[in-house]
C-alpha cells in the first residue's frame, strides 16, 4: 500500500473470512463513511507468477520477482534492496524500492535464462545474480482485489481500504487487507490503519520486510514447498552424541536428496547448474563413501558396489559437463583474444554445441536408465536399513559418535593433504598438484558434512585458508584439462573438416592464454600452501580440531 | 511536465469547469496532474470536495516558507491532485508584488518548477482578473486555454490578450481560446461559432455546449467528464482535450511514445 503503512491478513479458516470482513466493516463505519470505488485501477483481478532461480539466488538476496498480468498488460516486477528508486508510490505495498518492467509475449509457465530476457530495468538489475541458472515459475496467484473508499463528513474520500482475495488454483489463501493514503490526508490514514489493526482475526503484517513475501510463502505452502527449499549445501541434521552410523547415513541421504532434485532439471536440460549442482552431490557421495563407508557398518561388498557405481554415475556426468564449461566461458574466451578474432571462434562454438547435443543424449540415456534408478532405489534402502538399525541399538556403549568420527576422519584427510603438500617443490610434477587437489576436496567434504558440530568461527576460518588453496589447485588443474580438451577437440574439428586454419590459430592462442594462466597459479601455489599450512593455519585448525567436535 | 492554464478576464465563463474537467481527461489518460486553484472562491477545490485552506494560507507559499508540495490532497480519482484554493489568494497580488519588478511576474512559475519531479501536468485555474496573479500565469504556462462565450465582445478580449502574450520577451504560451455555454438554438451563437472557429488562428474546432449536465457538476461534486462520460458535454471536453494536449509539441504525444 502506501509507504509506511503496514498491511494486514485475515487468521483463521476461509469459512470465517467473510464474517472478519464484514467486522472491519462495520468498524470502519463507526469514524467514516463508507462507499464501493467508483471505478480504479487498484479493483480488479490480478494473476502473479513468482520466479526464481532452483536454488533461490532472488530470495537469498532479499529479492522478489514477480510477473503480474493485470488489464492485460504484463510486467516483471522486481522489489527488494536497491531496486528502483524506492520512492514510487505503490499499491503493491511496499516501503522497499520497486522495478517494473513491461514485457509482451511473456509465457508464465515456461522457465526463462538471463539471456532469454527482454532489456529493461528489472533484467539490469538481476541478470548477473541469476546466471548462469535459469528463472523458474515458482507458482501462481490469481487475485481479485475490491476498493472500499473511506469518506468524511464532506463526503471526500480520505483514505481506502483494498481486500485482495488470493487463490492458487482452486485453493483460498487468507485475504489481504490494506489501508491506503490519499495525499494530504495522513492521518485519516493511520486512523483507519489503527482501526483494521484492533479488528477481530486481523493480523498485521510486519512491516518492512517484503510485502509480497507473505503471500508467496502461503501461495508456496500450498503445494508443500517454502522458499529457500533447496541448497546445494550439505545440510545434514547431525549431532555429536548420536552414533557414528547414523550420522553418516544422514549425511549421504541428504546427498542423495540433493541429487535427486538436481535429475529433473539436468533431463530437461533447464540451466547448466543442475547438472553441475548433481555431479557435486555425487563427487561429495563418493568422498563420503570413502572416507565414513565403513560407519554404516554394512558388509565391504556393498560398499565397493555403490562406491563403483557412483563412479559410474560421475563418469556419465563429465563430457557434457566439460562442454558446458567450455560453452559457459567462451564470451570471456572469445573477448580476450589479441592476435585472432573473435569471429574466427564461430565454428568452435558450433562444434561444442554439435558435441554436447550428441554427449547430452548419452547422459539422458543414462539417467533414465535401469541402472541408475537401481542405484538410486537401492542406495536410500540400505540408507533406511542403516538408519532403522540404529534404532535398535540405541544405547549400546559400543561404537562411536558422530562426534568421535568427526574429528578422526577430518584429522585424516588433513593428514593426507599435508603429508602430499609438505612433500611439493617448485620441481614436483603437475600430478602431485593435482592429486594433493583431490585429497583437498576430501578434507572440504570430511569438514562439510560434519559443519554442525564446528565452532562457525573456527570453521569459517579453516574454511577460509582450505578454500584458497583449492582455488590455486583448481586453477592449476581445470586450465591444464581445457588446453588438453581444446587439442583434443581441435584434431576433432580437424578430422571432420570442420576446422578453418583461422579457427585453429585462434583455439591455438586460447590455449596459451589458459596456459600463461595455469602459469601463475603453479607460481601463486607456495604462498597459498604456507597460508593454509604455516603456523596462522595451523592454529585456525587447531581451534577447529584441538578440542575435538562440539 | 507541462503547464496548462484557463483564462479569461471575464467571470462565469466556464474556468473552473473547462479546468476540472481536462485536468481530469488528463488524469484518465495516465498523466500524474495537479490542479491547482488559484481562485480565492474555491469552486474547483469545493468540486472535489477539499476544505479551501493552505496552512500557512498563501503567504507561506508565495515567500516559500512552505513548499506547494506540503499542500498538495489527493482528489478521489487517480493520478489527479489538488492544490487547494486558500480565502487568503485574494491578496495574492500584494504578496507577488515583492522584490524587483522584472521578477514579480516570475513567482508562480518558479514554485511550479520543483512539481516537474512529480508531476506529467498542471492545470492553473485562474481568478477572472487582469492582475499579477493573472501576469504570473500567463507568464508560467505552457498553454494558455481560453474560454469565450459567443458574444462580439468576448472576441475583443482574445484579442487583447493574444496581443498580450505576443509582447511576452522569451518564451511565449501558446493560447487556444474555444467557444463555451453555446446555445445552438441561438442564431446569433451559431453565427459567431462558425465565423470565428473557421476564419480565426487559435480557436479550437470544438465548442462545448450550454448543458444542465454541467451545471449538475456542482451537486455531484465531480467533473462532468467522470460523472457522465456518455453525455455530449463530456464528449465535447474529451474533443476539446485532444486538440489542447500536444498544442505546440513538435509532433502530437502520442507519436513520440509510439502509440
Amino acid at each position: 500500500m502506501t509507504p509506511g503503512l503496514a498491511g494486514f491478513v485475515m487468521s483463521g479458516e476461509a469459512s470465517v473470512w467473510s464474517d472478519l470482513l464484514d467486522g472491519v466493516l462495520a468498524a470502519l463505519r463507526e469514524a467514516f463513511d463508507i462507499a464501493p470505488e467508483r471505478d480504479s485501477a487498484r479493483a480488479g483481478t490480478r494473476r502473479r507468477t513468482w520466479y526464481d532461480t532452483f536454488d533461490w539466488r532472488l530470495y537469498r538476496a532479499g529479492m522478489l520477482l514477480e510477473y503480474a498480468t493485470e488489464h492485460r498488460a504484463g510486467e516483471l516486477i522486481l522489489t527488494g534492496p536497491d531496486c528502483g528508486d524506492g520512492s514510487s508510490f505503490s499499491m503493491r505495498g511496499n516501503a522497499h524500492g520497486q522495478a517494473v518492467q513491461p514485457v509482451a509475449g511473456w509465457r508464465a509457465a515456461r522457465s526463462y535464462l538471463a539471456a532469454d530476457l527482454p532489456d529493461g530495468p528489472v533484467t539490469a538489475r538481476i541478470a548477473d545474480l541469476v546466471s548462469p541458472r535459469a528463472l523458474l515459475p515458482e507458482v501462481t496467484v490469481a487475485s481479485a482485489t475490491t476498493v472500499t473508499r473511506l469518506l468524511n463528513p464532506d463526503g471526500k474520500t480520505v483514505a481506502r481500504l483494498l481486500v485482495e482475495r488470493p487463490a492458487v488454483g482452486d485453493e483460498a489463501l487468507p485475504p489481504r487487507l490494506a489501508i491506503a493514503e490519499v495525499r494530504g490526508y495522513p492521518g485519516q490514514a493511520r486512523r483507519a490503519a489503527e482501526i483494521v489493526a484492533l479488528a477481530p482475526g486481523i493480523v498485521t503484517l510486519a512491516a518492512p520486510g517484503n510485502p509480497g513475501e507473505t503471500l508467496l510463502t502461503d501461495a508456496l505452502a500450498v503445494l508443500g514447498r517454502a522458499a529457500g527449499d533447496y541448497s546445494n549445501k550439505v545440510s545434514a541434521k547431525i549431532t555429536a552424541s548420536m552414533p557414528a552410523a547414523s550420522a553418516t547415513a544422514t549425511i549421504m541421504l541428504t546427498l542423495l536428496d540433493t541429487l535427486e532434485a538436481n535429475v529433473d532439471g539436468v533431463l530437461h536440460d533447464t540451466d547448466s547448474e543442475f547438472l553441475h549442482d548433481l555431479r557435486v552431490a555425487v563427487r561429495r557421495t563418493r568422498a563420503a563413501i570413502k572416507l565414513l563407508g565403513d560407519a554404516l557398518q554394512i558388509p565391504d561388498e556393498q560398499v565397493t558396489r555403490f562406491a563403483g557405481e557412483f563412479k559410474w554415475l560421475g563418469d556419465l556426468t563429465t563430457p557434457v559437463r566439460d562442454l558446458d564449461v567450455h560453452l559457459l566461458e567462451f564470451d570471456a574466451m572469445a573477448a580476450g583474444l589479441r592476435a585472432a578474432k573473435e569471429d574466427d571462434l564461430t565454428p568452435f562454438r558450433a562444434f561444442l554445441s554439435d558435441r554436447r547435443a550428441r554427449e547430452f543424449r548419452v547422459l539422458t540415456r543414462g539417467l533414465r536408465s535401469q541402472r541408475f534408478s537401481q542405484l538410486m532405489r537401492d542406495w536410500r534402502a540400505t540408507l533406511g536399513t542403516v538408519l532403522a538399525g540404529k534404532k535398535r541399538r540405541a544405547g549400546a556403549a559400543a561404537g562411536k559418535t558422530a562426534g568421535d568420527l568427526a574429528t578422526e576422519r577430518t584429522r585424516q584427510a588433513l593428514r593426507k593433504v599435508s603429508r602430499r603438500g609438505g612433500a611439493i617443490t617448485p620441481d614436483s610434477p603437475h600430478e602431485s598438484l593435482h592429486d594433493l587437489r583431490k585429497r583437498c576436496k576430501e578434507l572440504r567434504y570430511a569438514l562439510e558434512f560434519f559443519v554442525p558440530l564446528h565452532d562457525k568461527a573456527a570453521y569459517a576460518a579453516v574454511l577460509g585458508d582450505l578454500k584458497r588453496l583449492q582455488d590455486c589447485l583448481g586453477e592449476f588443474q581445470d586450465n591444464e584439462v581445457q588446453i588438453e580438451e581444446i587439442r583434443m577437440l581441435a584434431a576433432a574439428m580437424l578430422a571432420a573438416g570442420a576446422a578453418p586454419a583461422a579457427t585453429l590459430l585462434a583455439m591455438g592462442e586460447v590455449t596459451a592464454g589458459l596456459a600463461v594462466r595455469q602459469q601463475a597459479a603453479r607460481d601463486a601455489f607456495e604462498k597459498r600452501y604456507a597460508g593454509f599450512a604455516g603456523p596462522e593455519g595451523q592454529r585456525h585448525m587447531t581451534a577447529l580440531l584441538g578440542g575435538g567436535a562440539k | 511536465m507541462r503547464i496548462y492554464a484557463t483564462y479569461n478576464i471575464k467571470g462565469g465563463v466556464g474556468k473552473t469547469t473547462t479546468a476540472l474537467n481536462l485536468a481530469y481527461l488528463a488524469a484518465a489518460d495516465g498523466l500524474r496532474t495537479v490542479l491547482w486553484d488559484l481562485d480565492p472562491q474555491g469552486a474547483a477545490s469545493f468540486m472535489f470536495r477539499v476544505k479551501p485552506k493552505v496552512k500557512g494560507g498563501g503567504k507561506a507559499i508565495i515567500r516559500g516558507q512552505r513548499s506547494l508540495d506540503d499542500a498538495i490532497k489527493g482528489t478521489d480519482f487517480d493520478n489527479l491532485d489538488l492544490i487547494p484554493a486558500d480565502f487568503t489568494y485574494r491578496n495574492m497580488d500584494l504578496l507577488l508584488d515583492k522584490g524587483p519588478e522584472d521578477r514579480q511576474n516570475r513567482k508562480l512559475g518558479k514554485l511550479l518548477a520543483p512539481l516537474a519531479q512529480e508531476y506529467d501536468a498542471v492545470f492553473l485555474d485562474c481568478p477572472p482578473s487582469i492582475s499579477l496573479v493573472s501576469e504570473n500565469v500567463l507568464h508560467a504556462a505552457d498553454v494558455i486555454v481560453v474560454p469565450l462565450i459567443p458574444t462580439t465582445l468576448s472576441v475583443r478580449t482574445l484579442d487583447q490578450l493574444t496581443e498580450f502574450v505576443a509582447g511576452f520577451r522569451g518564451r511565449r504560451p501558446d493560447v487556444l481560446a474555444f467557444f463555451s455555454m453555446v446555445d445552438r438554438r441561438k442564431k446569433l451563437h451559431r453565427e459567431i461559432v462558425e465565423e470565428l472557429s473557421a476564419k480565426r488562428d487559435g480557436v479550437a474546432r470544438t465548442a462545448i455546449p450550454a448543458a444542465a449536465v454541467i451545471e449538475n457538476m456542482s451537486v455531484e461534486r465531480a467533473p462532468v467528464t467522470a460523472f457522465a462520460p456518455g453525455s455530449m458535454p463530456a464528449k465535447a471536453y474529451k474533443a476539446l482535450w485532444a486538440e489542447v494536449r500536444d498544442i505546440g509539441l513538435s509532433w502530437p504525444r502520442g507519436y513520440q511514445h509510439g502509440v
